[in-house]
């Protein structure tokens, strides 16, 4: 197991390297660039050059990217080209921010769909089944964009209630950062308990009519015991695989929420980075996104050996 | 009671889209205790769900529409098709097992065998400790004959083998001492050495326990080995029934007969397999006369046109067929 996690964790090293290069072409290929961004109207050939060798945007593009590289392995992510701040620790604030709303959002969708799932799946074909796979359809297929600009006009328009504008930090204010994040985790959470919902319920229905949980049903196991110890659980496997990848897509896709919500996290952060073409932040946000992507699929491969001890890796 | 299980009139439906569509059509039987009865017939005939209906765990959309199944439980005669679910429960596992036609499939592969034996305990007597349920477990393991209780114990399912599974089930049925054992194909998933080694193991546990048997099989070899009485299920009715050895030595229905030729015997000259052609009507396609008639040898024009009853033709022997009133009228 610990050979496996080391290889797995090496494995980072060409994802990431491929992942910077991949980003520091894309960058290039972008149109404008960041001193036209700083200098607008003011631009003249000799500021530029200014900036230029500033910036050290002057030297040759495969210079520039392996001085970037060569500092990133020490763990130095370089300075913003807009504001000259450190990127590394302004990420780690932004991850907090983000990361909150991912967990809130989170546990919202698990609330909602495990056991409308669940339930969905005893009561197949019934009124209650009907009304889950709608409410599933309708979470998975209406864009999150759409249904936060509803929600705050609805909320705005018949209760008068208007979310926070300015951010406020959970250690700084609980309540007010719980009123800034409940609705947009509200709405990311809505979008993954849809799929959830539909993933549940049909690897429950898939488990429920193997011969074991007939056995079990058999020995005169109470209903809570069968479906909660022996159903639910073998069918957890693709429920959490499911989970695994919207936690890594829950942290790059967070981007438009916290746009429209004006949440300052990572996905606003890389978006900022973007259209100022401010390659030192958009670099390193994109890194740490991957990273995280890789660790949470780690963590969904060896939760697997938890749940079915079939898994082992050796 | 004078049985341990009455069967009176059992109707179980399923639905085809909006239809619904009989799958067994008013079966009666009659188990007595400590017997072994066999059940016999072809795939599609109703023999499981007929056992399913027994325990109350018909899998949706199927359910009994009409009917009786009176029980004579520990405390006193039961009808189970009206139990609550808690009464069922209670029922399950403890008066009344099952052991199922796949091994490999009946324990959870998630779990040790162990927590599974546990289980059986536990859902009956919740106060019982640990220790006495190892115990247990471990004397029912070496009763059906597995070399390493302990270690299979802490084995999971996917590392044992399909006879020892099986040995595990029927552990796992008999470890309450229930009244009626549920026996669902249990060696047809098996080899052929296993199979038999199966079936004296469930009767020498018949022999020293008061549990009788319902042995659902294919295989009339399986019947003979083990059984007293036996039913013969055709496109989920009862075609004949008689004790054991009067069933083999004086077959009335075509059916039986079919079946029996069906039989594959080592001894004698090799004959080309028989056959009985064509196949079992699915539930929904059953003529109003005869469901046998399409693919019986001796099928007369009545036969197409009226359903035979079941009768009985000698003691304690009954078949539906017509050629029997004429034999009995002759």
């Amino acid at each position: 197991m610990r050979d496996y996690i080391i290889r797995r964790l090496l494995t980072l090293i060409p994802i990431l390297i491929g992942v910077s290069i991949a980003i520091f072409v894309v960058m290039q290929l972008i149109p404008g660039d960041v001193v036209s961004g700083i200098l607008g109207i003011e631009e003249t050939p000799e500021l530029r050059a200014m900036w230029e060798a500033k910036l050290g945007l002057d030297k040759p593009l495969i210079q520039q990217y392996f001085s970037w590289i060569g500092r990133a392995v020490t763990g130095d992510f370089g300075e913003s080209f807009r504001t000259g701040a450190p990127v590394f620790p302004e990420i780690m604030n932004r991850f907090a921010i983000s990361a909150e709303l991912a967990i809130l959002a989170c546990i919202i969708a698990w609330i909602i769909a495990l056991p409308l799932g669940i339930l969905s799946s005893l009561k197949r074909n019934s009124f209650i089944d009907r009304i889950v796979r709608v409410v599933a359809l309708l979470g998975v297929s209406v864009p999150n964009f759409a249904s936060a600009t509803l929600l705050i006009l609805f909320f705005s328009k018949a209760f008068h209630y208007y979310t926070p504008v300015k951010y406020v930090g959970l250690f700084e204010n609980f309540g007010t950062n719980m009123e800034i994040m409940i609705l947009p985790a509200f709405i990311l959470g809505s979008v993954m308990a849809g799929s959830v919902m539909r993933m549940t319920r049909s690897s429950m229905l898939e488990v429920l009519r193997q011969d074991y949980i007939k056995a079990v049903r058999a020995k005169g196991s109470p209903e809570r015991v069968t479906i909660f110890r022996h159903a639910f659980r073998n069918s957890s496997i693709p429920i959490v695989t499911l989970i695994g990848m919207q936690i890594g897509a829950l942290m790059g896709g967070t981007v438009v929420i916290e746009q429209i919500f004006s949440i300052p996290g990572l996905g606003q952060f890389t978006l900022t980075g973007i259209s100022q073409r401010d390659f030192p932040v958009v670099q390193g946000c994109v890194l740490f996104i991957a990273f995280l992507y890789v660790m949470v699929n780690l963590l969904v491969d060896i939760l697997y050996t938890f749940i079915d001890p079939r898994i082992s890796y050796s | 009671m004078d049985h341990l299980l009455e069967i009176r009139n059992l109707k179980i439906t399923t639905l085809r889209g909006k239809d619904k569509v009989y799958l067994l059509d008013s079966v009666d039987l009659s188990i007595r205790k400590k017997c072994s009865f066999g059940v016999v017939g072809e795939s599609g005939c109703g023999k499981s769900i007929t056992a399913s209906a027994i325990l109350g765990l018909l899998p949706y959309p199927l359910r009994v529409a009409e009917g009786s199944i009176r029980f004579d439980s520990r405390d006193g005669e039961k009808e189970l098709l009206k139990l609550s679910r808690k009464e069922m429960r209670q029922v399950r596992g403890e008066e009344i097992s099952m052991i199922f036609q796949e091994p490999m499939t009946s324990l959870d592969p998630i779990f040790t065998v162990e927590m599974q034996m546990f289980e059986a305990l536990s859902f009956h007597h919740p106060g019982m400790g640990k220790g006495e349920m190892r115990e247990i477990a471990l004397e029912m393991l070496h009763r059906v004959n597995i070399p390493r209780p302990e270690q299979t114990l802490a084995s999971y399912a996917h590392q044992l083998s399909g006879g020892q599974l099986q040995r595990i089930m029927i552990a796992i049925a008999l470890i309450n001492n229930p009244r009626l054992l549920l026996a669902d194909e249990p060696t047809t998933a098996l080899d052929v050495t296993i199979q038999a080694q199966i079936l004296h193991l469930m009767n020498d546990l018949k022999e020293q326990r008061d549990t009788s048997i319902i042995m659902i099989t294919h295989d009339l070899g399986v019947i003979a080995e083990t059984c007293e009485e036996v039913a013969v299920f055709y496109a989920g009715q009862i075609v004949e029934q008689a004790q054991v050895v009067e069933l083999f030595t004086h077959t009335a229905h075509p059916y039986t007969k079919g079946l029996l030729r069906a039989v594959t015997s080592l001894g004698g000259a090799q004959r080309k397999l028989y056959t009985i052609p064509g196949i079992v009507p699915p539930g929904g396609q059953w003529s109003r006369g005869c469901r046998f008639a399409e693919r019986c040898e001796q099928c007369m024009e009545k036969c197409r046109e009226e359903m035979p009853a079941l009768r009985e033709i000698a003691p304690g022997h009954f078949c539906r067929c017509f050629l029997q009133d004429r034999e009995v009228e002759a």
